[in-house]
Formats: structure tokens, sequence, C-alpha cells
């Protein structure tokens, strides 16, 4: 029963702040919707409808977050981080970057599935999959993005651990990104950039900054300020890569079909 | 197409056949929310039990946590498909044709800088950076309004992008080497905060809008791709906040305590 209302209470606060949100935009949209356009909506009673359906999916949606995944999250990734459990037994003078190899799975698989239950992300990838005429598959978009997501927490993680200097580490990956765009094909760039930005979102920012933050104030001679930061810009990057990466295994894959068929007959 | 991108039922007079389609369609609708949840469960099942080696102590909660997580997915996707890309799509469309650059891009700065100096994960992230970095309340008022601006500039960067045909790799591939130019002449404090900041400014309401704002302005002028030139106003406006806030530590620079 405590649950039950503490769950009502909960959903009364996040819709009330969901609203809020979404204040600035409404006031902003009807402005110029209404006073500078002097458009009607067309399908008002439908648009109102969606838009009240979009924020009450995402206040339930924040909720269920805080009171089944937030938690756990963050529990698992102060262990991780433990020095006690990173040394498992060994000497504290045994313990380099290297011993963190289940820190960095760890961090691999939350940058990969926060990813994929990032509410942002799909709305992009459904714009995506519409616009392109189907070409692009708004699932294997967001496996694509997830997977670099997940690759961009882990090197942020390896990067906290050794000690990287975060703008080296920022210039390495900037400059593979402008590598990757000159090498991709055309279309995807545009998308590609947008994915970085929609990566850190709802989900994945309270997971990832938890873990950053846990990682720095454990290992020692760290500071949360310069070390802790830096692991979302990181899990931003590498989707650009991933998914201009993608983009060239797909293209790479179509070019190579006619020949081969060509080949056998 | 993925099942999630399933349309709403038409809203003609609800006949027999009319609502078992829609009830297929939420149906799978909230099998693609269970779908897209699925990751995060195997992740903390696996690690919680392979590598602690403990059982969950609030399954009951975990449990209803999650029912909500994917009612509230399904329930979001369905509005956008109805509500916020319409909206969006609308707009560009209607901007378009009244042809007024000056109102386009006043409302392009007022999207970007409305949605985002409110928003409540730049505020905790402002209020974190100054209670490490040392700065005030003026100070962190002063970062939210610079990180806001960066968005309203982002936007307006963008929307001018789609009307002119500029390619964005060389909008963002100059971003990047503004970003590496600043970062050494700004405090180290500020550096963390400032790549940080880019990630954040972009909400999960924002971002279905100005997507399909974007992309409908693509389509609505000639000789311009939804594809090509429709996308990249979210990568600019995660990438203006880095320029903005590392010029604006270096401008006004706090002494930091250094821990």
């Amino acid at each position: 029963m405590h649950f039950v209302i503490d769950v009502m209470g909960r959903l009364v606060a996040a819709f009330g702040s969901t609203v809020r949100d979404v204040i600035p935009i409404v006031v902003v949209i009807g402005f110029f919707q209404f006073v500078v356009l002097r458009k009607r909506l067309t399908n008002a009673v439908r648009v109102l409808v969606g838009i009240a359906t979009v924020i009450t999916g995402l206040a339930i949606f924040l909720v269920g977050l805080e009171i089944g995944l937030f938690p756990l999250g963050r529990t698992m990734a102060r262990q991780l981080s433990d020095p006690v459990f990173v040394a498992a037994g060994r000497p504290a003078e045994a313990i380099d970057w290297t011993s963190y190899g289940s820190t960095y799975l760890f961090a691999f698989c939350l940058g990969f599935a926060t990813t994929i239950a990032e509410p942002a992300l799909m709305s992009v990838a459904l714009k995506a999959g519409q616009v392109s005429g189907g070409s692009i598959d708004p699932l294997g978009l967001r496996i694509a993005v997830a997977l670099g997501a997940g690759v961009g927490v882990a090197a942020g993680t390896v990067r906290i651990c050794a000690d990287v200097p975060l703008p080296v580490f920022m210039v390495i990956g900037y400059l593979l990104v402008i590598a990757q765009t000159f090498l991709a094909p055309r279309a995807i760039v545009p998308l590609a950039y947008d994915t970085g930005g929609v990566t850190t979102s709802t989900v994945t920012v309270p997971m990832v900054a938890a873990l950053g933050l846990g990682l720095a104030e454990q290992l020692p001679g760290r500071s949360p300020l310069l070390d802790g930061f830096g692991l979302i810009a990181s899990a931003a990057l590498c989707p650009m890569l991933t998914v201009m990466g993608y983009a060239q295994l797909a293209e790479w894959r179509s070019r190579r079909r006619p020949r081969s068929s060509s080949a056998e007959g | 197409m993925s099942s999630r991108s399933a349309r709403p039922a038409a809203t003609a007079p609800a006949t027999g056949r009319d609502l078992i389609r829609a009830l297929a369609a939420c149906g799978r609708a909230v099998l693609g929310s269970a779908r897209d949840l699925l990751p995060i469960v195997v992740v903390i099942a696996a690690f919680q039990l392979v590598v602690f080696r403990q059982p969950l102590d609030n399954l009951l909660q975990v449990a209803g946590g999650l029912v909500l997580v994917v009612l509230g997915l399904t329930l979001f996707v369905f509005g956008l498909e109805i509500g916020l890309f319409p909206v969006g799509e609308q707009l560009a469309h209607a901007f378009a044709r009244k042809g007024s650059l000056p109102w386009l891009v006043a409302f392009a700065f007022a999207l970007g800088f409305g949605t985002t100096v409110a928003e409540p994960a730049l505020i905790a992230v402002t209020a974190e950076a100054g209670r490490l970095a040392g700065g005030g309340a003026a100070w962190q008022t002063a970062l939210r309004l610079t990180v806001a601006t960066a968005v309203g500039v982002a936007l307006v960067i963008g929307v001018l992008r789609i009307l002119l045909g500029w390619p964005i790799h060389w909008l963002i591939i100059g971003g990047y080497l503004a970003v590496m130019a600043c970062t050494p002449l700004a405090p180290e404090t500020i550096v963390g905060v400032a790549y940080d900041a880019g990630g954040v400014t972009t909400s999960t309401i924002t971002v279905p809008l100005t997507a399909a704002l974007g992309v409908g302005l693509a389509g609505s002028i000639r000789g311009r791709s939804p594809l090509v030139d429709g996308f990249g106003l979210i990568a600019l406006a995660s990438l203006t906040p880095i320029i903005f806030v590392l010029v604006f530590g270096t401008v006004w620079p706090v002494a930091a305590p250094v821990p």
C-alpha cells in the first residue's frame, strides 16, 4: 500500500515537472503559430491529444526509471568502482588501469543498454526511417548508435582509470570523426552527427554520470570536476563514428553483391 | 519500418474490425517497448547474479518500475506520431510558405533558448559545476544563460544552413577546430563542464520537435533533401554549448579550490 501511494506521489510530481518543461515550448510555438503566422493547427484535437500522451508517457517512464532502474544502476556503478572489489585480494600496488576489466565491461553494457531505451533516439530513428523511404532501418540505426555509446562509455572509463587527460582524449575523438566524415557516404553524415547529441539523454545521462562520478571519487588522486565529467562527452562522440561505419558497411555490402553474383554466373 | 512506427488507428467510427486493429497496434507497440528495455534488464540481472552473486532484494519494486517504463515508453512513441511530429512539420511548412527569414530566425532562437534555459538537467549541471568550481549564484545563472544562448544560436545557424544549403560537415568541423583552439586557453576546471554541457541540452521533448522541424523545412524547400539537409540541428545544438562555455570560463574564471 505504501508502495502504491509512493508511486502515485512520484507520478504526480513527474507529471508536474514534465508539464513545466513543456511550457516554454508551448509558449514559443503558440506565439509563432497564432500571433506571427496566424495559422490554426490542422487536426488540433488530435495534435493536443498526442502532446498530452507524450507528456504522460514521459512522466510514467521517468517514474519507472526512478523506482526500478536508477537505484540499482547507481549501486552497481559504485560497487564496480569500489577499490575492494577491484583489488579482489591483490595488494594495492598491483592495481593499475588494466585491473578494471569488469568495470569496462559494465561500462560498455551500460552505455549500450541505456541508449537502446533512449526515447529521444527512438524519435530520431523513426524520423530517419520515414525520410529515407525505408533504406535506413530504425532498429539497425539504434543498434549502431548504442554500440557507439557502449564503446564511448567504456573508452571514457578507460580514460579515467588510465588517467589520460580529457582534452587529449577528446581531440583524438574529434580527429577520428573528421576522418570518418570524408570516408562515409555523404547522405548519412548529418544524421550521424545528430545521433551523437541524442544518445546522451534521459536514461543514459543519470546512469553514466553516476558511474563517472563514482569512479572519480573512489580512485586516488582524481577530482570529480576534472575526471568525472567527460564520460558523457565520450558517450556522445563515439556513436557518430559507428553510425558512419554502419553506413560504410551497408554501402560496401551493396556494392559487393552485384559483383559476386556476376562472378557466380 | 519496425512495428513501433505503426500509425495509430484512424479516428473513423470504431467498428469491430477497427477496434481489433487498434488493439493489435497497441499490443505491437507494448512489445516493441518491452524489447527496447530488454538489454537493460539483462545487463543488470547478469552483473547482479554473475559478478556480484547477489539476488535482487526489492524485486517487486524493480518489476513495478519496469512495467511503468514500458507503459510510459509506449505512450511516448504513440504520442510522437500524432502530436509532436505533426506540430514541428506544420510549423516548418507554414514558415516556408510565409517566406519571412527574420521571423524564422527569431523562432529558431526562441525555441533553442526557451527550451534550454529552464532545462532541469542543465540547472543540475550548472549547480554541480558551481559547487565544484567555486562559482556563486550569479556565475551559475550566467553559465546557464550562456548555454541557452548557445543552443539558440545553434538552431539559427542550423536553419540558415537548411535554407542556404551549406554542407553540415564544414560547420561541424569548424566547430571542432574552435573547440580545440579554445580548450588550451580555458581554465582547466571549466573544460569537463563544457564538454558535458553539449550532451545535456537536448531534451527528450525538444529532440523530436527539432527533428520534425528540420526535416519539414528541408522537405518544403525545392532542391533540399530531408535526409541530407534536414538533420544536423541537434548536432549543432550539442556543439555550440561547448564553445560558448569554454569562452565563458575564460572570460569569467573562478578561483577553483583544488581538492
